[in-house]
Formats: C-alpha cells, structure tokens, sequence
C-alpha cells in the first residue's frame, strides 16, 4: 500500500470542501497530480496544492493507497466522501461529512468531527476517536436511506439524530449520545455504552437500540416486556427489553408483526 | 376629500388577509385610516406615514455616524460587495413581494451566493419534516366551510394571527359549519395558559419539550396500544379522549406554529404530527397547516422552490443548488463563520438571530434593505430603505395555505423612493457588468 501525505499548509479564510480527499480521487495519481485536483472554498474553485503540501505518490488503485492527512483540518469538509476503498487517516479534526456516502475502506479520525458524518454510508469502517456531532449515520435530507451497512465507532459522545433512517450496519457509541436515536429506522443496530437522553426509536419500524447507561424519559410507544440476558461484544449482561414504536406502522415477516427492540441494561 | 379604498391586502402575517378598508387622502398620497384590520396589521400601514422616516440610503461612517449616500452609490456598494465575496448570505425575503424575490434570486446564481429566507428560524423544520413524509394540508376555506375539529399545537393565534380564529378557523359560520363556534371543538396544546388557551374546549397543558412524545402517544392511543400512566405531563387517560375526539370529528385540522417548530426535537415534532394527521385519516378526515409568520414566508419558499427546487437554505456558491440545513442554513453559515458578505432584505437577523451571528454580521461587509430602522439595519454597513410592499407599490404573496394574492397598492412612496424590486434590478444590472456578463 503506498502512502499519500498531505499537510494543511495555508489554512482557508472561509471553509474548504474537499471531496477530493479521497482514496478514489488520489489512485494512479503522483504528488503532482493530486495537488493539481480541485478544492472549493465558496465559489472560488482552487487545487489541493494551494492550500496543503502534498508528499508521496498514490497506489494504483483505491485500494493500494492510504492517504494521512496532517494540520488543522477542522474547516475542511467532505473528507473520505463516496470512498469506496483504501485508508484515511485524518490526525486531527475535521467538519462536515466525513466519510459520507462510503461504500468501503477505513476513516480514521483522531479528533472530532462534525455533523453529517457517515451520510448514508454503504459499507467499510468509519472510527471516530473523539466526539460526532449530529446526524452520524443518517440519511441526507429528504432521502429516506440512511446508512445501510458498514461500521462506526465513536470512542467519544455523539450529537442527536443517530442513525436517523438507518437501514443496516452497527453504530458503537462509547459515551453519551443526545437526542433521537435511530429516528423512522428500518433496519441496523446503536450500540450505546454511555447514556441517552430522551426520544430513542421514535417513528421506528424495526431495529435495535441497545444502551448501557441511563435513559431520561422513554418514548410512550415502547411497551416493556420483561427482561433478556444479551451477549455484547463478547460480554453478557442482562436488559430490560422493550418493543415499539408501537404508534409506527408495522411491517410484517412471515404473518407475524415486527417490532423494533430497545435493550437498556438493568 | 377622502376616498375610500375596499379588499385591501395586508402585508403583516401569514393569514394574509384581504378585506381590509384604507380611506386615503384625494391625491393618493397620505393614508388616513385602516378598518377591519388587527391592531398589528393598521401599525404597519400607519407606519409607512411616520414623519422621521427614513428615505435615502444611509452608509456606515468609520466613527459609527451615518451618511446620507444616493441610491445610484448604495447600488455600486451592494453590487462591488456581492462581486467581492467568495461566500456571500442572502437572506431575508420574506416581507417582500414574489416579483423581487426572483429578481434577487437571479442576482445569487450571479453572484455565487447562499439564499435563505426566514424559515430558517421558524417553519424551516416543517419544510424539513415534510420533504420527509409528506404534508396533507388544504386551504383555509376548507377548514372554514367544513372543519370541526380545530387542533391549535404550540401556536398562540390570539396574539401572532389576530384574525385568524375570526377569519377562518373558529368563529366563522361556514356551509357545514353552520353554528360557527358551536360546531367546533377546540383542541390547544401549550405548556403555557395562552389567551387562545383559555378559549379551548380542551387544553392539554403538555410538558415543555416533550410534544414529540405526547404526538407519539396520540398514535400508540389511536392503535389501542399500551400507554405509560402519564405521558409528558398528561394522563394517559385524558390523552386517550383527546384522540377520541379527534377521532370523532367530520373533518379536523391540525395548526402548529413556533412552540413545536423551534424547541426541542424541531422537525421530528412535526414529522410526528403529520404522520398523526396520516393516522387519523384512517378514522376520518384530517389535515395539517403550518402558522406561517411572515405574510410572504410561504411565497419565498415557492419562489426558490420553483426556480431552484429547493424551498429554504440554498446554497448556489458552486454553481448548482445545494440544499442540506446544518450546512446551508444562515443560523450555522454565521455562527460557523462561513460567510463573508451578509445581504440582509426584508427582514430582521439582527433581532431573532443568535447573538453569534449578530456579531458575526456586523465584523463582514453587509447591507440591510428595509423600509424600517431595524436592529439588523443598525448592525448593517449600508441600510438602503425602500417603498412598503402591500401598501406603496402592489405584488404576488402567498397565504400560509399556498394560495397566491396580489397585493394592492394604496399610497404614493415619499418622492424618489426605490421599491425593493427596482433596488434589486438595478444591483443585478450592475452586478452582471462587474461579472463581465452583461
């Protein structure tokens, strides 16, 4: 695998979008030719050379090549968007829309990011290791896709509207989360180890919400229905199980109706 | 001699309403009175008659003093701004006819600008919800002629729609709804004991915050489901009567203004109750309508959404519409510092927006256009005031039901004064020159 170094150098007045910082973009491409790809910041349109020093030549292909991104990054958007392939490692914060839309490969995030990260995300890994903001995992607006496979975890909290949409895939959250959990979800799991606020699994077809700490107020469609022991990450433990949203509509798999499951740990 | 002036339009809220009388002097230049308007609706036409009104275009001096500048000189400085920029805001439009809407709109795509109007601080999650799932909405004759169930959610029309309940939801003695009130149940749902609380025949006094839930719980009620004993605030019991009654009605219409629209949950919450309002069609006949503030809200979101596909939050800075609130939205374009020119028209950010932005607003180059002196205009480097819409020069306003009215004109603006139509035409003039395009 061969490595793509690029330094924030001549950080931007305003904000960057930067869809270009992508393992699909860089392949087959020098130093060279990847400072020569275009970034926007408003409507100015520039290349990644004006604003980073770009260092090593690309793999082949998106999958041979890894691309560190060092410097303050934090008004840098759309980092690792529709990647499908390959590394990213983002040393330190960054904004909006990291890792959106992928489809595969591995974003790395060693400090925060944004709201919109992993929007509608297909497959590969996304790894926060600070804090999400808002809307990790959802669907764009007015698409009622959200994620729908693949894998984040966040080693920090994450904002509301987790999972918003979400079809597939697993969110691991270690810390706390804010509202609206996996809000009109039809498929794929939150794992929550911290604790939750209030409005999980509104409008929810069918998913699982699992929290390990403490949950402030319920929505009133999550009906209890006794207790379950759950093996986690390896681990067992016992939840107190509850079914809903049971104001939603429902949808039915071999005549029998379907209900989200909501795990909170007793 | 005076002459009387009847069906005049007023340009003050979203009930836009269209029966007002305005006696005016013989030469069309004074305005004397205002009948069956509201109280805030005959302020904004006596208004326009102030003595120390503003009527020249005022630049920001570097010791905080305004000069006096010609409205040729405001054009040159809005114009070389919008050129300028890599990221200007345009927000705003909302007090303004449809016509300057467009010709605004034309000058974004130009200038590479984001276009917001006031939605973003008020309805903006209703557009949001509805793209979602949808709205079954009808006009507000319909709801006069037919509705009897009237669900006021979070909205205080006693005070923001004075003659809204009088007009058209209420009191009004329509084709089925021949005994006016009497053939009516009300249903308010607010923390607080508004004045159009007190009115109710049901007041559901709901936990601040928790309308999600509560709108959730009015569905679990509707499939018989099991309820918690008390649901943000609100016995299960009594929550179960009020679906009933819904349920019971002939034709029943849910109005929601701010107090779901901007607190806790924002677009859930409505995307809650229009899937309530879905939900109830399954008993009867039910409709859902958004209390828009502004009285053309509602037309600059048709404008944009006609010209760009997208109702509020446009982003047109790489040359294609983008639309993705959080993003592109003014509140998070301001506070986050993403913007480098603020174009304020028909509007006030300086009073409604987070201090933040406010700050934001006055350290980049901005002009504000409004007839009034506003705390935006104050924080503004140019303030370019101009002819009231809907009472100095006529145009298109949508209702909050999307029902298009022309707006009359009823008196002269004082001499030499600009409207925001032709201020507009000429800051587009000039803007296509700077661009190398005309």
């Amino acid at each position: 695998m061969e490595t793509v170094t690029i330094t924030m150098k001549n950080p931007p007045a305003l904000y960057l979008e930067a869809d270009n910082i992508c393992p699909d973009k860089f392949a087959g491409k020098t130093a060279l030719q990847i400072a020569d790809l275009h970034v926007f910041e408003g409507n100015t349109t520039s290349t990644i050379g004006k604003y980073f020093d770009v260092s090593g030549n690309a793999g082949a292909s998106a999958a041979d090549t890894k691309i560190v991104v060092k410097g303050d990054v934090k008004k840098v958007k759309y980092i690792g968007m529709k990647m499908s392939a390959g590394e990213i490692g983002v040393e330190g914060s960054t904004d909006l829309y990291a890792g959106a839309w992928m489809t595969g490969g591995k974003l790395t995030v060693k400090g925060n990011v944004e709201a919109f990260a992993a929007t509608g995300m297909k497959g590969g890994e996304l790894v926060i290791e600070g804090n999400a903001g808002n809307y990790l995992g959802a669907a764009y607006r007015g698409d009622w896709r959200g994620m729908s496979g693949g894998k984040i975890l966040v080693k920090g909290n994450a904002g509301s509207d987790v999972g918003m949409y979400m079809l597939g895939g697993e969110i691991t959250i270690n810390g706390n989360v804010d509202v609206h959990v996996m809000t009109h979800a039809e498929g794929g799991k939150v794992i929550i180890k911290g604790n939750a606020k209030s409005k999980l699994g509104g409008q929810l077809v069918d998913g699982t919400i699992i929290v390990y700490g403490t949950i402030d107020v319920m929505m009133p469609g999550y009906k209890p229905i006794g207790t379950v022991e759950l093996e986690v990450d390896g681990a067992k433990s016992k939840f107190a199980h509850f079914i809903g949203d049971t104001g939603e509509r429902k949808k039915k798999r071999k005549g029998q109706i379907v209900y989200g499951n909501l795990y909170k740990k007793v | 001699m005076t002459k009387t002036m009847t069906d005049v339009v007023c340009p003050f809220c979203g009930t836009l309403c269209d029966d007002l009388e305005v006696v005016v002097s013989d030469d069309g230049k004074q305005l004397k009175e205002v009948y069956n308007a509201c109280v805030i609706g005959t302020e904004k036409f006596l208004h326009s008659q102030t003595k120390d009104r503003i009527t020249r275009p005022r630049l920001k001096q570097p010791d905080g003093s305004w000069k006096e500048v010609s409205y040729d000189e405001a054009v040159e400085y809005t114009a070389q701004m919008l050129a300028n920029a890599k990221k200007p805001l345009m927000y705003g439009w909302s007090s303004t006819n449809c016509e300057a809407q467009s010709v605004g709109h034309e000058i974004a795509e130009m200038a590479g600008a984001c276009v917001d109007n006031t939605a973003a601080v008020c309805h903006g999650p209703t557009v949001i919800a509805l793209q979602d799932i949808g709205l079954p909405s009808c006009t507000l004759g319909e709801i006069k002629n037919r509705a009897d169930r009237i669900l006021f959610w979070g909205c205080n029309p006693a005070h923001a729609h004075p003659r809204h309940m009088s007009r058209y939801s209420i009191y009004p003695r329509g084709f089925f709804t021949g005994k006016g009130q009497k053939s009516r149940k009300m249903i308010v749902v607010d923390p607080r004991v508004t004045d159009t609380a007190k009115l109710a025949d049901v007041h559901l006094q709901v936990e601040q915050g928790r309308d999600y839930e509560l709108l959730n719980a009015f569905r679990v009620a509707l499939n018989n489901e099991w309820l918690p004993d008390v649901v943000a605030g609100i016995p299960a019991a009594k929550i179960r009567e009020a679906a009933d009654l819904c349920k019971n009605g002939r034709f029943g219409i849910i109005f929601f203004g701010m107090g779901v629209t901007q607190t806790l949950s924002k677009n859930h919450n409505i995307d809650e109750a229009i899937a309530l309002t879905k939900h109830l069609n399954e008993f009867t006949k039910f409709s859902i309508m958004p209390m828009r503030g502004h009285y053309n809200v509602t037309g600059s979101g048709e404008v944009l959404g006609w010209q760009f596909g997208f109702p509020y939050s446009v982003d047109l800075t790489r040359g294609f519409a983008r639309y993705n609130p959080g993003d592109t939205s003014s509140i998070d374009l301001l506070a986050r510092g993403e913007v480098d020119a603020m174009f304020t028209i028909a509007s006030d950010p300086g009073a409604h927006f987070p201090i933040s932005c406010v700050k934001h607003i006055a350290k980049i180059p901005s002009v504000c256009i409004d007839p009034h002196q506003t705390p935006t205009s104050g924080v503004s480097k140019l303030h370019v005031p101009v002819a009231f819409v809907g009472v100095e020069v006529g145009g298109n306003a949508y209702r909050m039901d999307n029902v298009p009215i022309d707006m009359r004109k009823v008196v002269d603006p004082p001499a030499g004064m600009l409207t925001d139509e032709e201020f507009l035409t000429k800051v587009r003039d000039r803007l296509k020159q700077l661009k190398g395009k005309a």
